[in-house]
């Protein structure tokens, strides 16, 4: 959790990620900020992430990353 | 049968009625065949093309969760495979599901690029065969378009990604599906519905709810008063423009820009309007496609709230899928080792940017300008984003220039943009454009906007009052829209000033719309698309 | 709120929009009154009071502005109406005809056919001027599906305000003055004008690709005589002695061959200016193409005495109650002329 906290604070630096739970919904995150997450998370994790994956409920808030992140860790 | 003719009133009310008086059951069943009477009466020949696209999207569909069912039944029946083992399996029966997917959607791609697009190819093959001195040329083929291709193709190639990603269920009733690629109040322009959404509403049945018709008309009405009012009257003026570059430059560039974005704007989201509108008196949600756009703050934001079905089908089917995809994971080291990590980072996502604002520019047309129009938009969306850190760092300094004031700036800023991007949407080929364009900067004319000569491009000044008033009262609606829907407030006023408010828009309409013997009956902007 | 309440509700509503909508529909269609009189001629003949005519006209402004039925009557005893409009085209004519023929029966139909050379309809502002008068029945809905140009609805001739919609920015008195009154502006179809112009430099008509008429235009002529014999009516085809639009030789041709096969009687008054005593210096208001009053008044008592002494026409003077209406008529008659030597600032018999 700490390692994904990292890469989002590095990406938005002036955002709360442990309490904002609208990532998506209220515009944070852009698509341009989505791929960079992926691929610093297949990197950082070792998962892969797809395009399926990329709904709003797996984005919108840290917590739900990291959900998804241990759900396809499992998977493989 | 274009929405502002008598047919289509005619058509939708005797849906509408029907709809309601029949049993229940047949709604659906009744939907799908107006579907089909609205798609036959644009051309009989043109049915075997929505068939076959529908029949194997429908097929390949099932066939691919059949084999997703059967791959997990085998591994249910296999506990004792290792995890290697899985991987194996799983892998190699992604590969034939994808193999399914690739070949629907190659043949569905292939049939429109066939009908849309073989034409802009015969042209630039003749172009550089002229330019290489060859006297051969290839021949025009002559296909008229088939309505709404552009739309069911990519409905059709979402619906059946969706299905391998696991998002939806396939769909196994052929009529169910078949009304969902030809679902008419969209297939004329849009929006492209998802499959996950649309079906929520389409297939279940709806009893009568006076306030669901009542709101839906509303919006049609509303509709209707953007599309005849505001764009059909305002179209004379910029076809006038925009027709004769030679004569209409300078300061006529600038004001046909405005009258073109004008025109755009009251024609797409009133066609929207009336789509949406339409199918929620029938009961059915169909996803907003337009979210007061020219409020927009930036290119980027601006594009989250136009077109949006268009934007996220192509954020979701192409965007994702290319930037995420394997080699783009080998551009990303490739180019952090060589760019340093800040820039190098992003080259990947520029790249796939690159791709899909092509693709969107080869959407709205089958012309180089349109697509040197989505790479214009690609290329200011990109700067922005290395501009950023100087925004913030000029953010920081000066932390006072943010408020109202600030925000009216980057409105108007990003409008600007939009409309001078536009240029490439309305002229007829790059050339122009440019010159167009260009002879806005060394205009001496700008006397025209004010000496008269703006009433000689088929616009009266009677024609102007009526287009100010009118988006004037657009303005308002979406001011008013930003806090509670209008029609919420609408429905608190008492009946009186209610039946005064929808008879006078009705009035409006019927009186000053354009339409009829004396005006062209313009066709939507985006009807070919 | 109540059952009751909720119904009153809709029917208040559903009035409401009904009436304001007529209101608006009444003020906004052209009314004929002050200018292009000649849209209103159609309409005009249902407010005669004895339809009982013994000879009708049909044709386009080649009848209702050569022919004086105010004449045939004093001069024959012929009561006859001009059903004719602007560029009125032969299957306009012929519903015409079926239309007429739900009031009367006449002895003799005379048809200009001037207009065979028509084989559709070339513009809506005529189509409106000659169907919008008419009223309604099965001939009006046919002669409108068989005028309608491509880019015409027939809904527009139901509700004529949805092709009126925009008038309302150059509406004017007239529009209030006449919206539900009207005032007669012909004389039984009659378009008078005192004033001259003389026929000079008629241009001669330039070489066609083809002059012979279209199936359509055949059809209906057609159509007309078979009515005609059916109903033991003469049919009479006459061509007017207005110069222009040109009259073709070939189109004469093609005429006379009809006139000859049915054995119809045809009159080419362009080649019976010796007898018509026609001057083209004094009879013409617009130089050649329709005559003036007194060119009307000379076509009119030679043409009378052929329907009365070749065709036979009925003399019906000394019928009580047509003498009355003819008296009538001769009163406007007389003030139209007057009115019209003042407009124009000339004295009777100049």
């Amino acid at each position: 959790m700490e390692e994904l906290l990292d890469i989002l604070k590095d990406l938005h630096p002036d955002v709360d990620f442990e309490t904002e739970e609208h990532l998506i919904d209220d515009g944070i995150l852009d698509s341009m900020d989505i791929v960079s997450l992926i691929s610093e998370i297949s990197e950082n994790f070792d998962v892969s992430v797809t395009a399926r994956d990329i709904i709003p409920d797996n984005f919108n808030s840290a917590q739900a990353l990291y959900a998804m992140i241990e759900r396809l860790e499992d998977e493989d | 049968m274009l929405f502002t003719s008598y047919a289509f009133i005619g058509f939708a009310a005797l849906l509408l009625l029907l709809y309601y008086a029949l049993p229940k059951k047949v709604q659906w069943p009744l939907l799908l065949i107006a579907s089909w009477i609205f798609y036959l009466a644009a051309g009989v020949e043109n049915i075997v093309y929505i068939l076959t696209t529908t029949l194997t999207t429908f097929l390949a569909a099932i066939e691919i969760e059949n084999l997703a069912r059967k791959q997990k039944d085998y591994l249910k029946e296999h506990k004792e495979f290792t995890r290697e083992e899985k991987k194996e399996y799983k892998e190699s029966q992604k590969k034939i599901r994808l193999r399914w997917v690739a070949a629907c959607i190659v043949l569905n791609l292939a049939i429109l690029a066939v009908v849309k697009y073989s034409n802009f190819f015969v042209e630039n093959v003749n172009g550089i065969l002229r330019s290489a001195g060859s006297e051969k040329r290839l021949s025009f083929l002559s296909i008229a378009l088939p309505l709404g291709i552009s739309f069911y193709t990519f409905q059709s190639i979402g619906y059946l990604v969706d299905v391998y990603r696991g998002t939806v269920e396939a769909q196994r009733n052929f009529f169910k599906f078949a009304l969902f690629t030809s679902f008419f109040p969209a297939l004329v322009q849009g929006p492209i519905n998802r499959y996950g959404d649309l079906s929520r509403t389409l297939y279940e049945p709806h009893s009568y709810d006076s306030k669901t018709v009542s709101y839906g008309l509303q919006r049609v009405l509303w509709g209707y008063f953007k599309k005849m009012v505001i764009a059909d009257r305002v179209l004379a003026g910029v076809v006038t423009i925009v027709g004769d570059v030679g004569t209409y430059n300078g300061a006529y560039v600038f004001a046909g820009m405005f009258l073109y974005t004008l025109q755009l704007y009251a024609d797409f989201t009133g066609g929207i309007d009336i789509t949406i509108g339409l199918s929620e008196s029938l009961g059915i949600t169909v996803k907003e496609n337009f979210d007061r756009p020219y409020f927009s703050k930036s290119l980027k934001e601006y594009w989250r709230r136009w077109h949006i079905s268009m934007c996220s089908w192509f954020r979701d089917y192409l965007f994702y899928p290319v930037s995420i995809s394997k080699p783009m994971q080998k551009l990303l080291k490739f180019s952090k080792e060589h760019f340093g990590d800040k820039f190098g980072k992003r080259v990947p996502v520029y790249l796939s940017s690159f791709i899909v604002w092509f693709a969107t520019g080869l959407w709205h047309g089958a012309s180089w300008n349109f697509i040197v129009w989505g790479l214009c938009n690609w290329a200011v969306l990109m700067i922005s984003e290395e501009l950023e850190p100087l925004y913030d760092r000029f953010h920081k300094r000066f932390p006072g220039y943010s408020g109202t004031w600030v925000k009216i700036f980057q409105v108007a800023r990003t409008f600007m943009l939009v409309c001078i991007m536009n240029l490439f949407d309305c002229y007829h080929s790059i050339s122009e454009t440019l010159q167009a364009f260009g002879s806005m900067f060394t205009a001496s004319n700008w006397n025209v906007l004010y000496d008269g000569s703006l009433l000689n491009i088929g616009l009266s000044m009677l024609d102007y009052v009526i287009l100010a008033v009118g988006t004037i009262i657009m303005f308002t609606a979406s001011m008013l829209q930003r806090k509670r829907p209008l029609r919420d407030s609408i429905a608190e006023l008492s009946y009186p000033l209610r039946f005064t408010i929808f008879f006078g828009i009705f009035l409006i309409i019927l009186l000053m719309g354009a339409y009829g013997v004396g005006y062209d009956s313009s066709q939507f902007i985006y009807n070919q698309f | 709120m109540t059952k009751k309440r909720k119904a009153i509700r809709i029917i208040v509503s559903l009035l409401i929009v009904v009436i304001s909508l007529f209101f608006l529909q009444r003020l906004l269609v052209p009314k004929y009154v002050d200018d292009i009189i000649e849209g209103a001629f159609i309409k005009e003949f249902y407010d005669e009071e004895n339809k009982d005519f013994n000879l009708i006209f049909l044709g386009d402004c080649e009848v209702y502005e050569n022919f004086s039925p105010q004449v045939l009557w004093d001069e024959y005893g012929i009561n006859s109406y001009i059903r004719g409009s602007a560029d009125q085209y032969i299957w306009q004519s012929y519903y015409l005809l079926e239309d007429t023929l739900r009031y009367t029966k006449p002895e003799a139909v005379v048809f200009n056919v001037l207009s065979m050379q028509f084989d559709e309809s070339q513009r809506e502002a005529y189509n409106r001027m000659s169907l919008e008068g008419m009223e309604w029945s099965s001939a009006k809905v046919k002669a409108i599906l068989a005028s309608m140009k491509e880019d015409e609805h027939f809904l527009d001739y139901v509700f004529p305000i949805l092709r009126y919609h925009s008038r309302w920015s150059e509406l004017n008195e007239g529009d209030i003055r006449y919206m539900f009154d009207t005032k007669r502006v012909s004389n039984n179809g009659y378009y008078m004008r005192v004033d001259t112009r003389p026929a000079k430099d008629v241009p001669v008509g330039r070489p066609l690709n083809d002059y012979s008429f279209g199936e359509n235009a055949w059809k209906y002529l057609d159509m007309m005589r078979e009515l005609c014999e059916k109903e033991n009516i003469e049919l009479i085809l006459i061509k007017a002695p207005s110069l222009y639009p040109y009259w073709y030789e070939e189109y004469e041709k093609q005429i006379d061959d009809y006139a000859e096969k049915y054995n119809l009687r045809y009159y080419n008054f362009l080649e019976l200016g010796d007898e018509t005593k026609i001057n083209y210096d004094t009879d013409t208001y617009d130089g050649g193409l329709h005559m003036n009053l007194k060119g009307a008044t000379k076509l009119s008592e030679y043409f009378g005495r052929i329907l009365s002494e070749d065709v036979g026409l009925t003399n019906l003077r000394g019928d009580a109650e047509l003498e009355r209406i003819w008296d009538e008529n001769r009163a406007e008659y007389e003030a139209d002329k007057e009115a019209q030597y003042q407009l124009y600032g000339i004295k009777e018999g100049t």
